[in-house]
């Protein structure tokens, strides 16, 4: 998978563009990387690091995550919200 | 066929220790009168809930791993329902997943042994 470069502005405009803001290096998902294939409810720890400080989950465009580990990882968070490992909301 | 399930539930922080006991005996014997087999139980102990569950702050997390039926871990929910010291629980199948994810390593075993034994023959060329 070459290493494509993603402009700033989400899309990549064809010509370049003049004023191109900044270059930002293409988000690889990490559970692909690290080879993480049990998201599990219980390691608090792991999908701690996905839910935002107000306790909402990340969106992929900012964690890089694929679509279909994004998919367990939703299910592994509302699993632990369920059973108060995790915050539903915090007042951050 | 039988399904394994994992139920975990929260109990009172304050509660007495062998009350706790008896809850979780009564628990796995649930299991074991209605056909079902523990797998393992688990006292995981008093952690902090990440937000307040009919006043309590901290709660007696344990989890059991079962093999059942799913109607038997339908009558077990509902018993954990009216037990009073259980204030939450959650049960979830995981024979499904455990499958899965013993498929992908057994997929990558075969991909890494095929790939260490594509890069030694190179290795023993040059010995010989």
């Amino acid at each position: 998978m070459a290493e494509q470069k993603r402009y700033g502005n989400r899309s990549p405009r064809p010509g370049g563009g003049g004023r191109r803001q900044f270059f930002r290096r293409k988000k690889v998902c990490r559970f692909c990387t690290e080879k993480i294939d049990d998201i599990n409810y219980k390691n608090t720890s792991l999908i701690g690091q996905f839910i935002s400080a107000r306790g909402k989950i990340l969106p992929r465009r900012l964690t890089g995550t694929c679509s279909r580990h994004q998919r367990k990882l939703t299910v592994a968070v509302k699993r632990a919200r369920n059973i108060a490992m995790l915050p539903f909301a915090t007042r951050a | 066929m039988a399904r394994e399930y994992e139920m975990m539930f929260i109990l009172q922080p304050d509660l007495a220790e062998e009350e706790t006991e008896k809850i979780i005996g009564q628990a796995t014997e649930w299991v074991t009168s209605s056909g079902g087999e523990v797998v393992e139980v688990e006292k995981i102990g008093i952690r902090k809930l990440a937000y307040r569950i009919d006043g309590h702050r901290d709660g007696f997390y344990v989890l059991i791993r079962l093999q059942a039926e799913g109607d038997t871990v339908k009558q077990i929910e509902r018993r954990l329902k009216v037990t009073d010291p259980i204030i939450k629980f959650i049960s979830v199948r995981v024979d499904e997943e455990l499958k899965k994810l013993a498929k992908i390593k057994k997929i990558r075993e075969k991909r890494d042994a095929r790939r260490k034994a594509r890069a030694r023959p190179p290795a023993t060329a040059e010995a010989g």
